[in-house]
């Protein structure tokens, strides 16, 4: 059976039917979840696209959290499911606290939108599970605020529970660490800046995105297992 | 200061004030008088290039909208139809440079989806004033944030464009963007109001008093001689908001997708009274318009100022009654306000009413704001000045000192613009297979909304535009017919077959006759580039005035060319060089250096003859160049324009980190002129018998150069550098120009 996938979009979110097309290349079944949505218990995974979500006023994610959807995505979070933000959605899951620190604007003050290289730094997440520990993967990037923060307790204690989970080989932002994808204790909530989707064909120069893609709908098909 | 009489303060002559009390038969009132100001204005009205618009071939085969729509549209094959439209926003831009540009693209993006067309891509050919100077840079990266800021949250991705310097644009800088969009034909929407009794629904932003007179006191007069007098026009310029936008588009989208509305148009230039005034008479109707009913941003604003605001992200839809109610849920769940604020009537009267039943506050046929606008046939006369700089040889000018010298001049025309497109979102819905920085963009054709039928193998589109106003300084209508040969090669390049073409013509104040015989030629330039390549013009927009200090701009017709590709495969080439590999250079051996880039850069001249085209043979190079590419028998492609071979072969090493050794180049003349029907192409050896052949029976000449591989860019007793040095050269320019101090 295929993994349902819940894509949730808020008024001003842009990435979602790149994300749904992605996973739907892969054999899924995206569904487009609206952000006044108050279950979202039906699904086997969700993503949190990229964009501007609530137009990005006050802060990127400031908004956001407080749409309905999100006490959702925070109960589907707890019980174990897998849940991914891409760009934006890391935003959102930093404000929301479903995931530490914050994104800050690039250094040098400027949007960038380019290739990146990342290696991956740990397999202990939904979007790395099974996937080679230092493989490096050619993935875009396209923001403002990229630039990943955190104390250095926080910093500590990611580095010692490996949940830096995607690092840039070439740090572009200014990110602590060169932390491009971080997750949580349980390793099923994710958050990076690069775009897998982006990188989902041959045509777009960079087809290494799938790599994590598929990652995470194994794992979807393991809680779906786990669940039933 | 003597106060004139208010039609002058609007921007009205006495002769135009004359015309309004004729057709209305009584004096106008203020309201009406400030409606048919903004209407009447040149940037509404095109009252001074009508005359000469009518010469550009309009129609093709595959043009289902021509011109006088919100978009042109072609169809595209496989029940898809691709809406293209660009437009300038100068002035704003001059003024307050990050909105100036925000609402520019804001507006070209509303024309798209307007249409039923999700907005795909958008192009930004940008012209500023020298770098060297603190205001224009501010100018410059303010344009730049403006369109990152708008363009990126607005979910709409920017995948081109030009960025281009020169002293003509010191005060008045050229914001120009296309936006083109993607559609199942059978979605196509038109912008006219029919069925008496229907209602007009304002859907979008409340209405504020931003850019108030925006078309008129703004965009169709010149600049003065001071900034302070430009500075007390920054209330006129609008303010953009793309997250309003964004939900704008998806609402539209899903009203036009669900056949909701009978018709629909975006409020831009000359808002409100050009919604209702343009609908109603393209539907051979009338419309009630209750002004009270129009969402506020502010209490207190008059009826003219509600009228003729030109608040952004607004869209006005005509609706059967029987549909108001799922057209307003729509709007809800995207949570955009819409409001009842006007009923369609017979009778061709625009009335503005202070209530449903209220007092009648102006009352006038609406075609005759729309259609009755002055045409004026200018007084046209050939510049004094151009015999004098076509006698004005630039043989005359001293060629560079020898081998260092020439590697010098070539380093300093090199400029990569990644400083402005890292910016942008280019990658936005999965298409782009041919970023910035390219001959031209290539785009999967393919769109939320407006797939292909999945079994097909995916096809593409491309994009480029182009102006040249160093060219069209010196031969306006030679010029023009240069840059739409230069832009259709730009498209085939990526081995697509060019199938239509937008303009932007900016040009100076149209009362100067020697702008006017500018515009006039550039336009026969246009027409009879475009018939010669089987090229229709299904848009165009035309900006002028633009002058500043007392100095018109030089002629700046601007170009946008589609493309479509009927099958898309990884690896396009792209410019740039592969060990091993031969260079030719395939196409027209005529080149000049009148107005080359090395000329006028490097030693500010502007003089001479443009070279000769020849467009029978641009058709085939056209051709044959897309068979090259389309067939992977080449392994890199660029054409050649300004900054000539030399730049061209820079600019190939420098994108793909490979150098070449190429020979059988007749000096600077030969390394920096310029000329048409040009491609440099990177051949693998085992394909050059192939290509010879092809290029011989498509008539096509072509030299081979030499070959790709190394480290160093060499042309024998001209060029020797190293590719790490020219990357450095081409890396650096813009980011040192914006951080000098």
């Amino acid at each position: 059976m295929a993994a349902r996938v819940g894509v949730v979009v808020f008024p001003g979110t842009n990435c979602e039917h790149d994300v749904a097309e992605a996973l739907e290349g892969l054999g899924a079944q995206a569904e487009l979840v609206w952000h006044t949505a108050t279950s979202v218990a039906a699904m086997d995974a969700l993503v949190l696209p990229g964009g501007f979500a609530h137009g990005d006023y006050l802060r990127p994610g400031a908004i956001a959290r407080f749409s309905p959807v999100m006490a959702a995505v925070q109960d589907f979070a707890a019980a174990g499911g897998p849940v991914v933000g891409i760009c934006n959605g890391f935003q959102v899951l930093t404000e929301a606290h479903l995931l530490p620190g914050a994104l800050q604007k690039n250094r040098g003050l400027s949007f960038l939108c380019q290739m990146t290289e990342v290696e991956v730094a740990s397999d202990r997440s939904v979007l790395t599970a099974g996937v080679e520990v230092g493989r490096r993967l050619r993935l875009p990037i396209n923001h403002f605020e990229g630039n990943y923060t955190a104390d250095p307790s926080v910093l500590a204690e990611l580095e010692a529970q490996s949940r830096v989970v995607l690092r840039y080989v070439d740090n572009p932002n200014g990110s602590d660490a060169a932390i491009a994808g971080i997750c949580n204790e349980a390793g099923n909530v994710v958050g990076l800046m690069p775009h897998p989707e982006r990188a989902s064909s041959e045509l777009l120069g960079s087809s290494d995105g799938l790599v994590l893609l598929q990652a995470l709908l194994a794992s979807a098909g393991r809680a779906l297992a786990h669940n039933r | 200061m003597q106060a004139q009489p208010l039609h002058r303060e609007l921007g009205l002559t006495d002769e135009e004030a004359a015309s309004i009390e004729r057709i209305l038969g009584r004096r106008p009132n203020h309201l009406e008088l400030a409606m048919y100001a903004v209407m009447w204005s040149e940037h509404c009205s095109y009252k001074s290039s009508k005359v000469h618009l009518r010469r550009l071939p309009t129609q093709g085969p595959g043009v289902l909208v021509g011109p006088g729509e919100n978009a042109g549209v072609v169809d595209a094959g496989d029940g898809l139809a691709v809406a293209i439209r660009i437009e300038s926003h100068n002035h704003p831009s001059a003024i307050e440079p990050y909105q100036g540009a925000a609402t520019g693209v804001g507006g070209i993006i509303r024309d798209i989806f307007t249409m039923g067309a999700r907005p795909i891509a958008l192009m930004d050919p940008l012209r500023f004033g020298p770098l060297d100077d603190p205001h224009n840079r501010w100018v410059a990266a303010g344009v730049v944030s403006g369109i990152s800021g708008y363009g990126n949250a607005v979910g709409v991705p920017t995948v081109g464009g030009e960025l281009e310097v020169s002293g003509c644009y010191a005060g008045n800088p050229l914001v120009n963007v296309l936006c083109c969009g993607l559609m199942p034909k059978d979605r196509l929407v038109l912008g006219r109001a029919s069925g008496v009794g229907n209602l007009a629904v304002l859907i979008g932003s409340a209405t504020g008093r931003d850019g108030i007179g925006g078309v008129s006191v703004l965009a169709s007069a010149a600049f003065g001689d001071d900034e302070a007098t430009e500075a007390a026009k920054r209330p006129n310029v609008q303010v953009g908001d793309p997250f309003e936008e964004k939900r704008l588009i998806e609402a539209t989208l899903e009203l036009l997708g669900k056949h909701l509305v009978v018709g629909i148009q975006d409020l831009g230039g000359a808002g409100l009274t050009c919604a209702t005034s343009e609908t109603a008479s393209r539907g051979g109707v009338g419309m009630d318009v209750d002004v009270t009913a129009v969402p506020l941003r502010e209490p207190g604003l008059e009826p003219f100022e509600v009228m003729t605001s030109e608040s952004q992200e607004r869209m006005l839809a005509i609706v059967g009654p029987a549909q108001l109610a799922q057209v307003l849920e729509v709007c809800q769940r995207w949570e955009v306000q819409a409001s009842v604020v006007g009923k369609v009537t017979a009778g061709g009267r625009l009335r503005v009413l202070a209530g449903w039943g209220g007092e009648v506050l102006a009352d006038v046929p609406a075609a005759s704001l729309h259609e009755d606008a002055p045409v004026y046939n200018r007084p046209m006369r050939r510049p004094a000045w151009l015999d004098e700089r076509a006698a004005d040889d630039p043989a005359r000018l001293p060629p560079p000192a020898g081998l260092q010298g020439t590697t010098e001049d070539l380093l300093a025309l090199l400029v990569d613009p990644s400083w402005a497109y890292r910016q942008y979102d280019h990658q936005l819905f999965l298409n782009t297979v041919v970023a910035p920085g390219a001959d031209a963009a290539v785009l999967r054709l393919s769109a939320p909304g407006a797939r292909p039928p999945a079994d097909r193998p995916p096809r593409g589109l491309a994009l480029s535009t182009d102006g040249n106003p160093r060219w069209c300084a010196l031969d306006p209508r030679a010029g023009t017919r240069l840059v739409v040969a230069e832009s259709a090669l730009n498209v085939a390049c990526t081995g697509a077959r060019p199938v239509a073409l937008v303009n932007c013509l900016n040009f100076g104040n149209p009362e100067h006759p020697e702008v006017m015989w500018q515009l006039s030629e550039a336009v026969d330039g246009m027409a009879e580039a475009c018939l010669g390549l089987g090229l229709p013009v299904v848009g165009g927009n035309v900006s002028l005035y633009n002058e500043a200090r007392g100095r018109d701009i030089d002629p700046t017709p601007v170009v946008g060319v589609l493309g479509l590709l009927d099958r898309l495969a990884p690896g396009t080439p792209t410019p740039g060089f592969t060990p091993g590999s031969r260079v030719l250079l395939v196409g027209g051996a005529a080149t000049s250096l009148a107005g080359s880039r090395w000329a006028v850069q490097r030693h500010g001249h502007l003089g001479g003859r443009l070279p000769p085209l020849d467009l029978d043979l641009h058709a085939r190079l056209l051709a044959l160049v897309a068979g090259l590419v389309n067939d992977r028998l080449v392994d890199g492609v660029h054409d050649l324009s300004d900054g000539g071979l030399g730049l061209a072969v820079a600019e190939m090493a420098v994108k793909s980190g490979t150098g070449c050794h190429l020979g059988g180049v007749e000096g600077h003349q030969g390394l920096f002129g310029e000329g048409p029907s040009r491609v440099l192409v990177s051949v693998p050896p085992r394909h050059l018998a192939a290509v010879v052949a092809r290029a011989s029976s498509a008539g096509v000449p072509y030299a081979e150069l030499g070959t790709g591989g190394g480290d160093r860019v060499v042309v024998e007793g001209l060029v020797d550098v190293s590719v790490a040095e020219a990357t450095a050269a081409w890396r650096g320019a813009l980011p040192a120009a914006f951080s000098a101090p």
